[in-house]
């Protein structure tokens, strides 16, 4: 269980940066969910309820999602529905239970870069941008590149497009953790393929996605490109799956979640 | 630190540890309906409604529900022994360790969904385990109860 000395609930975002930074040890609280199974000693937990980063909104060009929105609110906002082939719902619709759903955030999962997240992958296929307090706005693929870095992520900026996306994965049981996950998006003629679960946090395929990008999406272009993913994506072993268990089980991942996102509409 | 809710319709104040979850505040004030079984979000046993929607109460830190309306099974006590009854109807009451929670879960169904199909009650009530019925029993009382075939 983790232990936490103070814990405040600032009224700015100016205010829970500065907390934030004054020691170490200070940490901003997202969920909680996941917090509670570690041991972490927090000096200082900020929790940022009164911040109102827990909206759903939209502007001319983007879907812009707080980093306290739960995923129950993403499961079932009527944007997050009408945008991308439903990609995001379904990316978080098999998480545990409703009840677990209303108290994980999107800013907890996005920010800590957790491997076993079955929502960044389907971030990564879209065009999105994290919006950092200190850093801020930059590409969520950039973003996952980075080393950790003290900052509070505030929104998400996912911009609109015709681009049509699905989300694959493979469980051992309905609500337990991915073995694996993908999403492919498609924008005119541009793919774009990431692999989640790995178990190491998700990551673009970036040869695999140029691939395709040009192929006649043959069968055999599709085939091709799903082993193009299997090898340029490092896999790693845990409880769930094997190194060569996730590397078989990619190529046949992707190449459905291709086929789907062909059928799109 | 003190939070102020109003749970089941009542205002109250209490007092939590910093990393005092819900369940513990709210069994340590009486109310003993919510159990804890698994306390790694997985058995759906703790469930309460935070501002009308399901949540586990074992996952969410106490201080998250200051300022906001709570309700547990002791605050649908008519609701809950309606279906209640239908669940012993279908014999699937057995120990019963995991019905306050099951039946909150059902209740905020019915107020979510509207004439739901059989996938979308079992996608529903996938955060609630019972090591007892195997189910079957559950779901023709919940369609009993919600009026679906």
């Amino acid at each position: 269980m983790f232990t936490m000395t103070n814990l405040v609930q600032p009224d700015t975002v100016e205010d829970a940066y500065k907390i934030l930074m004054e020691k170490k040890n200070n940490t901003i609280l997202g969920g909680c969910a996941f917090l509670r199974m570690g041991s972490k000693r927090i000096d200082t937990g900020i929790e940022l309820s009164k911040l109102n980063l827990n909206q759903i909104s939209e502007d001319e060009t983007h879907i812009i999602v707080g980093a306290y929105t739960n995923y129950r609110d993403l499961e079932t906002n009527p944007l997050m529905n009408k945008h991308f082939c439903g990609v995001i719902p379904a990316s978080v619709r098999d998480i545990i239970g409703v009840q677990l759903r209303s108290i994980v955030t999107v800013g907890a999962s996005v920010f800590s870069k957790y491997g076993f997240s079955d929502l960044i992958p389907s971030l990564l296929v879209l065009d999105c941008e994290v919006e950092l307090f200190k850093g801020g706005k930059l590409k969520l693929s950039e973003f996952m590149d980075k080393p950790y870095e003290k900052d509070i992520l505030t929104r998400l900026y996912l911009k609109k497009s015709d681009a049509k996306a699905v989300y694959v994965n493979l469980r051992n049981s309905v609500s337990d953790y991915s073995i694996l996950n993908a999403a492919v998006s498609k924008s005119g003629s541009e793919f774009i393929i990431a692999v989640g679960a790995r178990p190491a946090k998700a990551k673009i395929a970036g040869n695999a996605s140029r691939y395709l990008s040009v192929s006649d999406l043959s069968d055999e272009a599709i085939e091709k490109a799903a082993s193009l993913v299997s090898e340029e994506i490092g896999f790693g072993s845990n409880m769930r799956g094997s190194e060569a268990y996730r590397k078989s089980l990619c190529s046949a991942l992707v190449r459905k979640a291709v086929k789907e996102v062909l059928e799109c509409r | 630190m003190q939070i102020n809710v109003v749970i089941n319709g009542k205002s109250r104040s209490f007092e939590t540890d910093n990393n005092e979850f819900l369940a513990d505040t709210l069994r340590k004030h009486g109310f003993l309906s919510i159990r804890q079984a698994c306390n790694t979000s997985c058995c759906g046993l703790c469930t309460v409604w935070l501002d009308e929607k399901p949540v586990l109460s074992c996952s969410l830190l106490s201080v998250k529900a200051d300022g906001r309306k709570i309700t547990t099974i002791e605050g649908l006590s008519q609701e809950a022994e309606e279906f209640a009854k239908l669940l012993m109807a279908e014999g699937s009451d057995q120990c019963g360790f995991c019905s306050p929670g099951f039946i909150m879960t059902v209740l905020a169904m019915k107020r979510e969904l509207q004439n739901p199909t059989e996938e979308e009650i079992l996608h529903y009530l996938t955060g609630n385990l019972c090591r007892c019925t195997g189910y079957m029993g559950q779901l023709r009382a919940v369609k009993n109860y919600l009026g679906v075939k």
